[in-house]
């Protein structure tokens, strides 16, 4: 019974790890120019987001002007992060 | 053990980090950087000081109400730069559709740009109610 449990892992482990392989391989080359990531919508952000979003600094115009929800989603999950370390830890802090 | 050479070197080195972390802060839109980082390292510095003269000397630098009110609102502002954008007619975060008189690429950086000091003020407080926090048991030792 125990026995066959560890043959079971062994096979599942061994199932996905072979298709983690195989998709590996199928990624593309690293810093390939031709690869989707780069065709995708990256040739636009490098040509118009100075025009579109009036900032140089085309990481933070993606970061807050075109993927802006994101960088609220991300606040907002740090925010609850911090008020759930304070209810937690912060109530004896009144002396 | 003497925490002379610790603290002249705080209190010398303080000034300049906070000053490089609002650097950071304020040139997010056109250098590398921004909000998150600026913050924390703002928020490194407090920490800084609190290690080198006690928790409370950083307490009663930035005290706990203080701090969340810093989280919270740097929060709500980006959120609230976000509703301008409906108020004003729009979508949620569209900033250029905001009336100033200016032209809309100048209106959205500005809004960016405030933005990143939203996220910046959210996160130095963030950081340094966290490590104030985890040190309280062993502070109550001493």
């Amino acid at each position: 019974m125990n026995k066959l449990n560890h043959l079971l892992v062994v096979i599942v482990l061994l199932a996905i790890g072979v298709m983690m392989s195989i998709a590996v391989l199928e990624m593309p080359e690293f810093a390939d120019p031709d690869a989707p990531i780069h065709r995708h919508v990256a040739p636009r952000y490098m040509a118009m987001s100075y025009q579109e979003t009036g900032v140089p600094n085309m990481v933070t115009a993606i970061l807050a002007d075109y993927r802006g929800y994101d960088t609220l989603g991300e606040l907002t999950v740090i925010f609850a992060g911090g008020v759930a370390v304070l209810s937690i830890l912060g109530g004896k802090r009144k002396k | 053990m003497n925490p002379v050479v610790i603290r002249t070197v705080t209190r010398i080195l303080v000034p300049f980090i906070q000053l490089f972390g609002f650097y950071i802060i304020v040139h997010g839109p056109v250098s590398p950087g921004g909000g998150f980082q600026g913050g924390v390292v703002v928020g490194a510095s407090m920490i800084l000081l609190a290690l080198a003269y006690g928790a409370h000397e950083a307490e009663s630098k930035v005290s706990h109400h203080v701090r969340i009110a810093m989280d919270s609102l740097g929060s709500l502002a980006y959120a609230g730069i976000g509703l301008l954008g409906i108020a004003a007619g729009g979508l949620f975060l569209q900033y250029n559709i905001i009336p100033l008189p200016l032209p809309p690429a100048r209106v959205n950086g500005i809004m960016i740009f405030l933005i990143g000091v939203a996220i910046g003020v959210h996160i130095m407080a963030l950081v340094l109610s966290l490590f104030l926090h985890t040190t309280e048991e062993t502070e109550k030792d001493d």
